[in-house]
């Protein structure tokens, strides 16, 4: 007979595995259902994980690993902060895209004025949006007691239609034929968030988010507030006693979120992006979420979580056009990734017992 | 000289210069961005259906490749780059939103031809290509106008873009010109495709006395949803929704894509394709109109297709005056036409259209 037993201690070495095996077990098992649907599963796994490194063409998909990668790692940063106290914020896909709304706003402002005093002013403007937006379930959680995943959640969808109404009105493009979406920044030189080395893909997104994990890294580790972070999410009332204050730590960790999850949205739209549109926002926010996790809430993790989403997206899009695998294979893909590691998770807090439980 | 030309200047635009790119390839190799799922019923399985048909015309000759569910944006470039590289001689991208990553794209493949559909940005590898739809439009307004008994007819748009204005505007000038009694509702989806805000949509309309529906969007919601009302009809949009015939699909508006794209890949082996724009409508194929059902009266059917022949051979044009725009103010003379360029920049309704664009 096999059951499970509580680990007295979780598992660190468990807590470590996890994501590696959720990896392994994705391959087999991704390797499975592409054989299934016709295809050589070797193959499938080699062009996902492979040729986006070392292909052919790994000068070009290298950089575009930091594009892609970037706005999750810095988002799931700030997400994972507030995950580590208990505090969820579910909606940085909406803080997302009220940064990128607010930072462009501020920079078509002064279209076509040339000043070096442009861009920093919508980085500030584009945190302001995004920290904004993550203070109304702040706000209201810590007034009103009201559940921040939920707030947070709807607020995407509010977000959303703001986005649409902006894309029509407000910052539509008056030389864009009455289409919807604004101007595009990257012909706007001091707005453009332009590659900082050509061909190498860093903008200064890549270096937010590289900050974002130093900074994240320093706090939780060397400062008092990280303190104050790990033990309200691991004994609430022990960071009570010890002066914690939750209200303050509400306000911090939500802030920080949206604050980042803003500058993902500013990032974005000044460079990879270029414009706001309808459909600006393509999910960053909600991956974020498994990245923050996949990374074991950890900055290091996180980074490295980042890194192997954007992976699997990149190398996605190869396998479909070179190998004809259809995009849902590959969405199933990645969500066996998230899949494998809650229940590989399990086995931090519990093992696995053989044999006949012990009569008492 | 083709192959060899094309990758080494990809090499050269993109700043590397490698022995990697030996395998050469006779075939015509064609690439297709989609902006959703293959399989939506709609817009994209159009594009689709268009790519197979290049696939059937040219058999071995051609390889087509395609990558579904393409955000617009970043990850659009990405996906031609990499087409691109990967040898394709001409890309097809199928959404208005990835027009700047296709002219961003294109500079940097000078000798790979890139077809645009429904945007503005040309350049000397960059064509676009878009379908008067409006056509269709014309003989769904005559139908709705004869078959209504409310005369009120719903209208679901998606986005307030000079597309869908033109639409709303061609539909009404053609039920008013048979109903003078008629009333548009129109809704504001928000969305190409999302069966459920279309089906609320259907309901709020069918609620408020609409017994005719049409649609600006892509899924069959509202064919459900009139079919739960009864007595309501609607017209299928992008692809024919053959499900709901003969009621309440009573005809549709389809994309047909597939001569233009044989056309295209043709050019393209013949080393006869130029950069141009191309328009098309009803003459040219590239919208079709769905079988009538018998849910139409035989007469009512019978003026719709002669409406549809005058259409196709340019005998008639929709938007012929005298025409008012919604403000009084003049449109278009007696006898007068619409210009390509009024029509591709619509932002206003015709008179009798009540109710603002949303801003």
């Amino acid at each position: 007979m096999v059951r499970l037993e509580k680990r007295p201690q979780p598992s660190r070495a468990f807590s470590w595995a996890a994501p590696v095996l959720a990896v392994v077990a994705t391959m087999i098992f991704g390797g499975l259902l592409f054989a299934a649907l016709g295809k050589d599963p070797v193959a499938s796994i080699e062009t996902i994980f492979w040729e986006p490194l070392f292909g052919d063409f790994a000068f070009y998909y290298r950089p575009q690993l930091l594009i892609k990668g970037a706005p999750l790692v810095l988002i799931a940063i700030g997400l994972s902060l507030g995950f580590k106290a208990g505090i969820w914020n579910i909606g940085a896909e909406g803080q997302y895209i009220m940064g990128a709304i607010f930072g462009a706003a501020a920079g078509l402002a002064f279209y076509p004025e040339q000043s070096v005093f442009i861009f920093p002013l919508m980085v500030v403007a584009g945190a302001f949006g995004g920290w904004l937006w993550a203070m109304i379930p702040a706000v209201l959680r810590v007034k009103f007691g009201t559940n921040e995943i939920l707030v947070s959640l709807m607020l995407v969808y509010v977000a959303e239609q703001f986005l649409a109404s902006v894309s029509l009105g407000l910052l539509k493009n008056p030389e864009g034929f009455g289409f919807p979406g604004s101007r595009n920044l990257q012909q706007y030189a001091s707005a453009h968030n332009g590659e900082l080395i050509a061909g190498s893909g860093m903008h200064w997104g890549v270096v937010a988010a590289l900050i974002a994990v130093i900074f994240a890294y320093v706090l939780l580790t060397r400062h008092r507030l990280g303190f104050a972070i790990r033990v309200t999410g691991q004994a609430p009332k022990a960071a009570r006693f010890s002066g914690v204050n939750p209200t303050r730590l509400v306000l911090f960790c939500m802030g920080v979120s949206g604050l980042l999850a803003g500058l993902a949205g500013l990032f974005e739209v000044a460079g990879p992006a270029g414009q706001i549109t309808i459909d600006f926002n393509v999910g960053y926010g909600f991956t974020a979420i498994i990245v923050a996790f996949l990374g074991r809430l950890h900055p290091v993790g996180i980074l490295l979580a980042g890194g192997l989403l954007a992976l699997t997206y990149i190398g996605g899009d190869i396998a479909q056009s070179q190998l004809g695998l259809p995009a849902a294979a590959i969405q199933v893909f990645q969500g066996m990734l998230l899949f494998f590691l809650l229940a590989f998770d399990l086995f931090t807090q519990f093992r696995l017992r053989f044999g006949q439980a012990e009569v008492i | 000289m083709k192959l060899s030309t094309l990758l080494t200047s990809a090499a050269l635009a993109l700043g590397v210069a490698s022995g990697a790119y030996a395998d050469a390839h006779e075939k015509t190799k064609v690439g297709f961005v989609f902006v959703g799922p293959v399989g939506d019923g709609g817009w994209t399985y159009e594009h689709n259906q268009g790519r197979l048909a290049v696939e059937k015309e040219f058999g071995d000759a051609v390889e087509t490749v395609f990558v579904e569910n393409v955000a617009e944006g970043p990850d659009s470039e990405r996906v031609m780059t990499q087409m691109a590289l990967d040898g394709a001689d001409l890309i097809f991208t199928t959404s208005f939103g990835y027009m700047d990553p296709t002219i961003n794209i294109a500079a940097k493949f000078p000798d790979v031809k890139f077809e645009h559909a429904t945007g503005y940005k040309r350049a000397d590898n960059v064509s676009t290509y878009s379908a008067r739809f409006y056509e269709g439009r014309a003989i769904q307004g005559h139908i709705a106008g004869k078959m209504t008994k409310s005369n009120i007819i719903g209208y679901i748009g998606s986005f307030p873009i000079p597309e869908v204005i033109r639409g709303i505007n061609s539909a009404y000038i053609h039920a008013k010109k048979v109903n003078p009694d008629v009333e548009f509702k129109i809704v504001w989806a928000y969305t190409w495709f999302d069966p459920a805000k279309e089906a609320d949509a259907a309901k709020v309309l069918i609620e408020q006395g609409a017994d005719v529906i049409l649609q600006h969007t892509d899924s069959t919601a509202p064919q459900a949803a009139a079919q739960e009302a009864g007595n309501v009809i609607t017209f299928g949009q992008a692809s024919d929704m053959a499900q709901y015939a003969p009621s309440p699909r009573v005809s549709s508006i389809i994309d047909n894509w597939a001569p233009y794209y044989i056309a295209r890949t043709k050019a393209v082996m013949d080393g006869t394709w130029e950069s141009k724009d191309t328009w098309d409508g009803i003459g040219a194929g590239m919208v079709g109109i769905g079988e009538i059902s018998d849910a139409v009266p035989a007469d009512v059917k019978e003026e719709a297709l002669a409406l549809k022949a005058s259409i196709a051979d340019g005998s008639y044009h929709p938007f012929t005056g005298p025409l008012k725009k919604q403000d009084g103010s003049d449109f278009l003379a007696e006898g007068a036409t619409a210009d390509d360029g009024t029509l591709a920049g619509m932002n206003f309704y015709v008179e009798g259209i009540k109710g603002d664009i949303p801003k």
